[in-house]
């Protein structure tokens, strides 16, 4: 089962919940944490995963044949990204603007361009104790995080619980990272911000047909605005830590809650339970 | 000759817009003829690469000379591949740009004068 851990706001804690999560459930099952938010990949400082093999992320952009190159402009038009423009009877490139779709190449009547692999991002693989660990990284610079996190997915074995830690937002790497997963934990706090974001995220999710849940971190502060929401929704509340300065520390340090305070394991084993049994309903609701 | 200003209006009396990728529209002047034609700058709210399909519809237009306050890099790339000329004016209308540069008093890019993205509203909307 996919289960992807994401929110609207950043910093709600998605990596500690993962991570969490991932810890509680490795003794009793195969787990799997796919890191997708490539441009700030962190769940690593907490597992700790020894990697054992990377590999380059590369997208196809165009290469031009100048010989062949009549300048007639059809690449130029066919490209959605503008990412080509043709000028003085010859084709530029921005490879920067490219998205990798091909279109440019299979409008070029003359078969002058080419796909070319550049370089993006890296995805790399390793091992946490017992957890499968997959990281991807975008490389400075780089504009395109969608297709790296597709290809830190590909990785996914498929066996047990695959967790993927998305990115915050709701924009197209977060949708890059929540699309086709089982279920979707929605990581939020009681603040003003929390809950407008909650309620972007919740959109999204909504929009993309996924069964999902809220996760209220740092619950004793702010206010019950977060939890009068998710009940007028109908959004379960599958889970809330309360704020704690010792949790903090243990976060600063690099360290989990589920090491540190085995008191919380339960609680993680618990909210599997709850995703599980939330899933299969939604199963049953798209069956009947 | 045709002459294209980045323009708030489709006329000669229109507002001049600083923006190059982001203006509303192109007003192109034929010098020879005194006449004015607009295109309308189909890429003004692009997600990306507004200043390259800018440059490519004046290309594709067939201007010699841009008018504009502010080019990118990508675009200026574009613009320069294709020999067209490019000079930066603060005049406030189509009109008095192309006074100006027919007066000889606009002066010539040779390179981006604001990075990508500014005409986006993080410093070219501001007035």
């Amino acid at each position: 089962m996919h289960v992807a851990v994401a929110s609207g706001k950043g910093g709600t804690g998605k990596t500690t919940i993962a991570v969490n999560l991932a810890l509680a459930l490795a003794e009793k099952i195969p787990v799997q944490v796919l890191d997708c938010d490539v441009e700030e990949p962190n769940a690593h400082l907490f597992l700790q995963p020894v990697f054992q093999q990377e590999e380059p992320v590369t997208l196809p952009v165009p290469e031009v044949d100048n010989a062949r190159c009549d300048g007639c402009g059809r690449c130029s038009e066919a490209c959605a990204f503008h990412a080509l423009a043709v000028a003085g009877g010859r084709v530029i490139t921005f490879p920067e603007m490219c998205h990798g779709c091909g279109a440019c190449i299979a409008a070029c009547p003359q078969g002058a361009l080419a796909e070319k692999p550049q370089r993006i991002g890296v995805v790399a693989r390793g091992r946490a104790g017992r957890i499968d660990f997959v990281q991807g990284k975008i490389d400075v610079g780089v504009p395109l995080a969608p297709p790296v996190i597709r290809a830190v997915k590909k990785q996914a074995r498929g066996e047990g619980l695959t967790l993927l830690d998305a990115p915050p937002g709701t924009s197209c790497p977060v949708v890059a990272a929540v699309k086709d997963c089982n279920f979707c934990l929605l990581v939020t706090e009681p603040t003003p911000f929390g809950l407008n974001d909650l309620r972007l995220a919740v959109g999204m999710v909504r929009e993309l047909g996924i069964p999902f849940a809220v996760v209220i971190n740092r619950s004793t502060l702010g206010d019950l605005r977060v939890e009068r929401y998710c009940r007028h929704e109908g959004i379960p509340v599958l889970l809330k830590i309360p704020f704690n300065k010792k949790y903090a520390a243990t976060y600063a340090r690099g360290k989990c809650l589920v090491q540190e305070y085995p008191e919380w394991a339960p609680a993680f084993a618990g909210l599997w339970r709850e995703i599980e049994r939330l899933v299969a309903r939604h199963a049953g609701i798209a069956g009947n | 000759m045709k002459v294209a200003i980045t323009a708030r209006g489709n006329d000669p009396k229109a507002e001049a817009d600083p923006r190059f990728g982001r203006c509303q529209y192109f007003v192109i002047a034929d010098v020879e003829k005194g006449t004015f034609e607009a295109i309308a700058n189909a890429n003004q709210n692009a997600g990306g690469g507004a200043g390259v399909a800018a440059a490519q519809a004046l290309v594709n237009a067939g201007v010699e000379v841009v008018l504009t306050g502010n080019v990118g890099p990508n675009a200026l790339r574009v613009l320069q591949e294709a020999g067209i000329k490019v000079y930066s004016t603060a005049a406030p209308t189509v009109q008095a740009a192309l006074q100006q540069w027919q007066a000889g008093g606009v002066s010539p890019l040779s390179r981006a004068t604001v990075g990508s993205h500014f005409g986006m509203g993080r410093g070219g909307n501001k007035w």
